[in-house]
């Protein structure tokens, strides 16, 4: 079964190459001279419930660099197709190029096939990927959708393994939110209640996890369509900014001004005829 | 013969487990708890299903890391259906075992799987075959596996009789399985238990509450 792709599949069976350059380059690099570089973790609360006619995922838009956080408003929950969203935590460069190949590749496909994707298709692609990467790439991903076949909630681990769920937490908050997804879980929950449900889940894990804050995103997707509520509920702790750090037109003193024109002699005219009948 | 699967030496999501394939009088069932843990302290997932159905009447049951168990199962689906169009017929249940056998042998350094495979097919009839971590092929009456498996050696050793009815042997494995999980911390959940013959592959769902109790008080 060939199907054209974004990047070139690999030859079949296990390949493990990059596993072991990763390992070569580590003892290289990490020899006392060079520092690997830190990357960005989306220290992270993602959640996702299964309801009467949908999904609902949710996230916190916290993204980290060890103890700094780099981005207040980052956006957790990718799209991969119209009818499939998928949440990611972990590093942040891996969950976004990985959930863009997806997407990709799933565009490519839909337009040859005439159809949406389906979830499991996504899975499926996913852990093929994330298998072969041997848990180099590190997404922790949640991936939910509707189509056909009814709506699905998956995890999906950074080393390729894949569980299908009815309610699902993942990221360093996830103990906090799945405490609130025990209690609050029901099968065939309304749309209030699913929404009610994962923004409580979500801001459990803003509330406990040092890596988790700023607002909620929620992402409602049913057969109709997707809701995408960003944010769903602001952070209570936003504070108003103090200074304003554009300048004001006029700041910088004009000391000297001096015009000169530029002349212009026309050297060569061509005229090409088209022809427009 | 079987190396204690202990979870904290596996990467990721672990199925530190107990799972267990008997044969009995016209058929075979095959066992397992579900429970998913990482690091040995936190439970992943309480209903994951470790059956894994790679044809009409072979099912083949995971311990070890559950990326590369799921991995391996999904290629041996794809060979085994590939195969039973070369062949025109399902494939044997010894087969089934190989193609597994094979996948963990010739990557021995970098999964860390076990596999029980059983089944039935025309020529044996219901058989039993344990693939271990490093690739040995074994076939036997019946056997358990998984770091739970080692709290009920006694047991199984003690309890089973060749040609057991379908209901002896449903209890049996379910008293093995519940006896294992109460016992290893990384085994739990509910008991999923498969019964294969010659007409249909039955899943039978034990849950937590159901489970046989042994002095529990």
């Amino acid at each position: 079964m060939a199907l054209s792709n974004v990047l070139e599949l690999p030859a079949s069976g296990f390949n493990f190459e990059n596993s072991a350059r990763n390992a070569v380059l580590e003892d290289v690099l990490g020899d006392g001279k060079t520092k690997t570089p830190k990357p960005m973790k989306t220290g992270t609360t993602i959640a996702g419930v299964v309801y009467k006619d949908g999904v609902v995922l949710g996230a916190d838009t916290r993204a980290t660099s060890s103890e700094v956080v780099a981005d207040k408003m980052c956006a957790k929950i990718h799209y991969i197709a119209p009818n499939i969203y998928c949440c990611g935590a972990g590093t942040a460069a891996d969950t976004e190029k990985t959930t863009d190949l997806l997407s990709s590749n799933l565009t490519i496909f839909s337009m040859n096939s005439s159809r949406n994707p389906r979830v499991i298709m996504a899975v499926s692609i996913l852990q093929d990927m994330l298998f072969r990467y041997h848990g180099q790439i590190g997404a922790f991903l949640i991936l939910g959708g509707v189509d056909f076949t009814g709506s699905h909630l998956y995890s999906v681990g950074p080393y390729g393994s894949v569980n299908e769920v009815p309610y699902l937490a993942m990221g360093s908050g996830d103990h906090a939110a799945m405490g609130i997804l025990e209690d609050g879980f029901k099968p065939r929950l309304e749309l209030d209640e699913a929404k009610t449900l994962v923004c409580s889940a979500i801001h459990a894990g803003i509330m406990s996890d040092l890596g988790s804050g700023s607002n909620v995103d929620l992402c409602v997707i049913t057969r109709q369509g997707v809701d995408y509520i960003r944010p769903y509920q602001e952070s209570e702790f936003k504070d108003q900014r103090q200074g304003r750090y554009k300048y004001k037109p006029g700041t910088t003193p004009i000391l000297r001004e001096n015009v000169e024109p530029v002349e212009v002699e026309v050297m060569q005219e061509t005229v090409q005829k088209m022809d427009t009948a | 013969e079987h190396p204690k699967m202990s979870g904290s030496q596996v990467k990721g999501v672990s199925t530190g487990t107990t799972i267990l394939a008997v044969k009995y009088r016209g058929g075979v069932i095959i066992g397992s708890d579900s429970r998913a843990s990482i690091g040995g302290d936190y439970v992943v997932s309480k209903v994951v299903n470790k059956l894994i159905q790679v044809h009409d009447r072979i099912f083949c049951c995971i311990a070890g890391s559950l990326a590369d168990a799921q991995a391996v199962t999904k290629m041996a689906k794809f060979q085994l259906s590939f195969l039973s169009i070369q062949m025109e017929s399902p494939p044997l249940v010894k087969a089934a075992a190989s193609v597994l056998k094979e996948l963990c042998y010739r990557n021995k350094e970098e999964l860390q799987a076990g596999f029980i495979t059983a089944g039935w097919d025309k020529k044996k009839g219901p058989q039993v075959y344990t693939v271990s971590l490093g690739g040995m092929l074994v076939s036997q009456p019946f056997t358990i596996a998984g770091s739970g498996s080692t709290y009920i050696y006694g047991y199984v050793d003690a309890k089973y009789k060749p040609d057991m009815s379908r209901e002896e042997c449903m209890q049996f494995a379910t008293n093995a399985l519940a006896l294992a999980m109460g016992r290893d911390n990384v085994s739990g959940g509910i008991i999923h238990l498969v019964v294969i013959t010659e007409d249909k592959a039955e899943h039978v769902i034990v849950p937590g509450n159901k489970l046989p109790k042994f002095h529990d008080e």
